[in-house]
């Protein structure tokens, strides 16, 4: 080696860069394909987990998307914009038992999410369970354990006006102590923030969904 | 090579404990502290991070020691990144087909992985000065290091938070949870209590050792 200062040529630089790269590609691309599989069967026994559980005596579950025009299995294509994904439970017999969606609010921390279970024949939310949320805990978290809270989830009422446009009444939170309606939910006491999250949530997705499900719901027969 | 002479490339018991005890990441570097404060709320969430944060370290550095001689030195911060980047990604897949459970859990600080300055920082100081067998020792070492630290914090703070180690309660019925323990703030105090005692016991073993010197 000469005294003078070493200059690595471009042409090396970019070499050993192009061929590190490429290496790293095919170990992620090896790491994706070995892994999609084992992926697919977590996210869905996760959602058969949570369906079952909002939705007791379901044995089997399918995606659907409910559009403007009428609702749809979920295909292979990708469904679009707009539409809202919703989860149809059937029991062992293969009759409907219910439908499952998705609620999102924003709580005291972060987004909680929660799936609620929809029994067509009573046009009513039958059951909830808590997906996701970083509530406080002690605090917020009471929204999964609270029985008393969870009560207001065994028959409420979302029915739909008859334009079927909307929900006849809006699913409101309202103060620990104060629910006179069946479409009303009493919040946790000292938990109102997150309380009021849930229903929320739980308003926007089913003014959204069910108006456009409910004409539909016989299509959901196997 | 004589055996008289030190030797640059021997693996001592030395080389393995650095990352453990006298250069702990978490105690002593006081480095990677984002994921140390923010998934230690359980033990379990917090063995995990350590191992995933370990297995990105070993495997880099692995790899990055074997090409050690072929990187130009003007793009061995770039060659690096990407080589951790691939790692972090393998690991990210590897939880999301172990257990959804605990990816949701460790959220966004399995990819922030890439970030942790532990791992860059022995791959530019170590694992590109030496050869593959002792930067492995080394880098097992140092993840081992960060596991024990981050489940000093997550016990810690699961125990006092929860009432819980792993899940199972420990002190029954009647234990009101010391709750902020679990919250952000608690990170704080419980990463204070355990640096205070560190330094307490380092200060002690090095008074130790001047004394025997003086005697």
């Amino acid at each position: 080696m000469s005294a003078t200062v070493q200059v690595t040529s471009g042409s090396k630089m970019i070499i050993t860069m192009g061929l590190v790269a490429s290496l790293c590609g095919v170990l992620i691309v090896a790491a994706f394909e070995s892994t999609r599989d084992a992926i697919a069967d977590n996210k869905r026994i996760m959602i058969e987990r949570a369906v079952f559980k909002v939705l007791p005596g379901a044995a089997s579950v399918r995606e659907y998307i409910a559009t403007p025009t009428g609702i749809q299995a979920i295909s292979d294509a990708t469904p679009s914009a707009g539409a809202l994904k919703f989860y149809a439970a059937y029991d062992q017999a293969g009759t409907l038992k219910g439908i499952a969606a998705e609620a999102s609010g924003k709580g005291y921390a972060d987004v909680v999410r929660v799936l609620y279970g929809y029994d067509v024949k009573c046009q009513c939310i039958i059951g909830i369970g808590v997906v996701s949320m970083r509530e406080t805990p002690g605090i917020g978290d009471k929204i999964i354990t609270d029985q008393d809270f969870l009560k207001n989830f065994e028959s409420l009422d979302v029915r739909v006006n008859s334009e079927l446009t909307a929900l006849s009444n809006a699913v409101k939170t309202v103060k620990h102590g104060s629910k006179q309606n069946a479409w009303e939910i009493d919040a946790i006491a000292g938990a109102t923030i997150t309380s009021k999250a849930v229903g929320r949530g739980i308003n926007e997705s089913a003014q959204a969904l069910l108006p456009k499900l409910v004409s539909h719901s016989g299509e959901l027969q196997p | 090579m004589s055996l008289t002479k030190p030797n640059d490339d021997a693996i001592t018991f030395d080389t393995f404990m650095e990352g453990v005890w006298r250069q702990n990441p978490v105690f002593v570097m006081v480095l990677g502290m984002c994921p140390t404060l923010a998934v230690t709320v359980s033990a379990v969430n917090a063995i995990s991070m350590g191992l995933a944060t370990a297995f990105v370290l070993v495997s880099s550095c692995f790899l990055i020691s074997l090409i050690r001689n072929l990187v130009p030195k003007e793009v061995r911060i770039a060659t690096y990144i990407v080589i951790i980047a691939t790692f972090v990604t393998l690991v990210d897949y590897l939880i999301q087909a172990g257990s959804l459970k605990l990816y949701e859990a460790l959220g966004a600080f399995i990819q922030l992985i890439v970030v942790n300055c532990i791992i860059l920082g022995r791959a530019e100081a170590h694992a590109s000065k030496n050869p593959p067998l002792k930067s492995v020792v080394n880098a097992l070492g140092m993840g081992l290091g960060f596991t024990i630290g981050l489940f000093a914090l997550g016990g810690t703070r699961e125990i006092l938070g929860a009432g819980k180690l792993f899940g199972f309660s420990l002190f029954g019925e009647h234990f009101q949870p010391w709750v902020v323990m679990v919250l952000p703030p608690g990170g704080f105090f419980v990463l204070g209590g355990w640096l205070l005692l560190f330094s307490l016991l380092r200060s002690k073993s090095e008074n130790k050792e001047e004394h025997r010197h003086g005697a």
